[in-house]
């Protein structure tokens, strides 16, 4: 019950090599290199084992069944309402936050369950960090205390010598490190949309996270500021595991090593497919997949 | 082609010439005089009987113009009109009225005495150059400080509990909030007295007054509070535990500084409560004559106290003295909310 039919679509068949077709969504997914499981140098694989969840008696997701390998970009996509947004708000236990939410199945990070009772889940969020949908900075704090705010928040022990050098780190691997090196006294809100994007995902990684789950990071956003948004994910995508929801196709196939399609007919979200973007972009399995990533609905 | 240059002057073309405003204020002018002879003519006396006059002649008549010279909805808009002046004037007339009077009839007593006696040796009747406030301004500043310092923490918590932990009971405590913001501020004093002055052996002291007026302060700071945490948007609120933050320092470091403005406010409003009760005061306070620093023993004063103790005796110079008393009493609540309005900007903008 709790391991779905999709399962056999995951890690195995990962390594089904890409092959150029005229689809332009396809050969920009296969410009990518592919990344093999198991070889990203930094990391951690996050895994989801028959994930449901509920919201008062409402089954809004089911059975979903998913690995995501250290070190790869991996794309959630689906028409609205098909329960990507609720599937990685379970995977850092943000789901709970609805009062009337409940939950099924298990998330392993590193193979230990985080919804085990014994987990602390504070320390789940410091691994697994978020970027949400609208940009959402601190408003009464400067834009360098709004990189240092998770230390604080987290009450970890960084040096103060050390917090000037992680502020600019941070800055710089979010792409947002020349716009504002010299006014970090400024407020967060002074910014622009897509400025203010970027200094969240500066927020998220000055807690050094595992994982990043990005809830439509760009949806907000205008062309440019989604460009430096991916190039900035490609640039993390070297040292920890992004999952990516996203409603823009284009991005999915420039950004991620695997996609997942998710569906939902009217009743509960389900994963339909999932397997490397290449693949899900020229060639996928099942006719809803290749309706939807085709244009034809959604 | 020959190109002319040409100035073109500045204008404001929306803006009415005198020309296009004498009727309007001929109108005015008629309907003063009018007013003037109906007050005359008939039993009708008085501002407020020129007021009632007044208001409705004026208002028919500009819509009849309006009728006349445009069409039914300018009609429409200047009827609309006149009564939202009329009511923002009604509103205003009163906060202006007493203002004024306390202004007028409190500066006749203001002497530099004042500041620096107190009415220990003195009678309220002897001449006003002789004993002062001093008492009961340091008592009014103990029962703000002590009610401040007592509300405060216990209001915004209680806020916080209601809004951020949304815990067992919290619709039971909400009610009970709402039921105590309705409770007339004398029950408060005799809760006080009953409470602790009969039954245990504290005796009048600035403390139990603070505790009356606390009474009355801790609703109105909750509900203010609550109000404004409420506006704070659930996306910070996520961003920082998503961060990895427990949920009270989540609260502490995010949603509370990002409300720190709202709160101010919520306090402003709690003092507003209590910085002009007398009722409470009148079983707890004692009401003593002389200074007393200390504020948790002895009888003290306070500025209301003062006032209606002036008002009690009832003669000129202990009216004069009441009315010096709604006078200083304005000012230091004024001074209150300007150093709290204050604070608060400057912290603000402090990058």
């Amino acid at each position: 019950m709790t391991h779905s039919q999709n399962n056999g679509s995951g890690d195995k068949e990962m390594e089904t090599k890409t092959r150029p077709t005229p689809n332009s969504l396809a050969s920009v997914a296969s410009g990518r290199a592919q990344k093999q499981p198991g070889t990203a140098p930094l990391g951690s694989g996050l895994e989801a084992r028959g994930v449901h969840a509920w919201f008062g008696s409402h089954l809004a997701l089911r059975d979903i069944s998913l690995d995501f390998s250290a070190g790869t970009v991996t794309a959630l996509i689906g028409p609205s309402g098909c329960g990507k947004s609720t599937f990685i708000r379970t995977l850092n236990r943000m789901h709970e936050f609805i009062p009337t939410a409940a939950f099924a199945g298990q998330v392993l990070l590193d193979n230990k369950d985080i919804y085990e009772a014994s987990v602390d889940v504070t320390k789940i969020r410091l691994q697994i960090g978020m970027v949400f949908q609208k940009p959402n900075p601190f408003p009464s704090m400067t834009i360098g205390e709004n990189v240092l705010s998770g230390i604080k928040l987290a009450q970890l022990d960084v040096p103060k010598s050390e917090r000037d050098d992680l502020v600019q780190d941070c800055l710089e691997r979010a792409g947002l490190w020349n716009e504002v090196k010299d006014r970090l006294d400024a407020h967060g809100g002074s910014l622009s949309g897509g400025q203010q994007q970027r200094l969240c995902i500066a927020r998220a990684l000055a807690v050094k996270p595992k994982v990043l789950l990005m809830d439509e990071p760009c949806s907000a956003l205008d062309p440019g500021s989604t460009l430096r948004i991916e190039e900035t994910i490609n640039q993390l995508s070297s040292s920890m595991t992004i999952i990516i929801v996203t409603h823009n196709m284009q991005q999915a196939a420039r950004v991620s090593d695997y996609t997942a399609f998710f569906l939902s007919d009217g009743g509960p979200g389900e994963l339909i497919e999932v397997g490397p973007t290449s693949e899900i972009f020229t060639k996928p399995r099942d006719q809803r997949t290749e309706n939807y990533v085709s244009g034809r609905f959604g | 082609m020959s190109v002319t240059t040409t100035t073109v002057a500045p204008t404001k073309p929306w803006v009415k010439t005198p020309w296009q405003r004498l009727p309007s204020l001929s109108l005015v002018l008629l309907s003063l005089i009018a007013s003037g002879i109906i007050i005359e003519m008939t039993p009708l006396k008085g501002k407020l009987g020129f007021f009632l006059v007044f208001v409705p002649i004026l208002t028919i008549s500009e819509t009849i113009l309006a009728r006349v010279k445009a069409d039914k909805k300018a009609a429409q808009d200047v009827l609309v009109s006149s009564f939202i002046w009329t009511a923002t004037f009604l509103v205003f007339l009163p906060i202006a009225s007493i203002l004024v009077t306390a202004i007028v009839k409190g500066l006749p007593g203001l002497k530099p005495n004042i500041f620096a006696e107190t009415m220990q040796i003195v009678s309220f009747t002897d001449p006003l150059n002789k004993g002062g406030l001093l008492h009961a301004l340091v008592g009014t500043l103990y029962l703000i400080l002590l009610s401040i310092a007592i509300s405060v923490p216990l209001g915004i918590l209680t806020a916080l509990y209601l809004t951020e932990i949304r815990g067992p009971g919290s619709n039971f405590i909400q009610f009970i909030v709402q039921a105590m913001s309705g409770v007339p501020s004398v029950i408060a004093g005799l809760f006080i007295y009953s409470s602790l002055i009969l039954a245990t052996p504290l005796r009048s002291s600035s403390m139990l007054g603070a505790f009356a007026l606390v009474i009355l302060m801790v609703p109105t700071v909750t509900r203010t509070s609550q109000e404004v945490l409420l506006l704070i948007p659930n996306d910070l609120r996520e961003a920082g535990l998503a961060l990895g933050a427990t949920q009270w320092k989540t609260v502490a470091m995010v949603v509370v500084p990002a409300a720190r403005s709202g709160l101010l406010t919520a306090v402003i409003l709690g003092v507003a409560r209590i910085a002009g009760e007398t009722a409470p005061l009148l079983f707890v306070l004692g009401g003593a004559d002389g200074l007393n620093w200390n504020p948790f023993s002895g009888n003290n004063s306070a500025l209301p106290f003062y006032i209606w103790k002036g008002f009690l005796i009832g003669l000129p110079e202990a009216i004069q003295r009441a009315w010096t008393g709604i006078l200083i009493l304005l000012i230091v609540v004024l001074i209150l909310f300007a150093t709290a309005r204050y604070l608060g900007s400057k912290n603000r903008r402090k990058p």
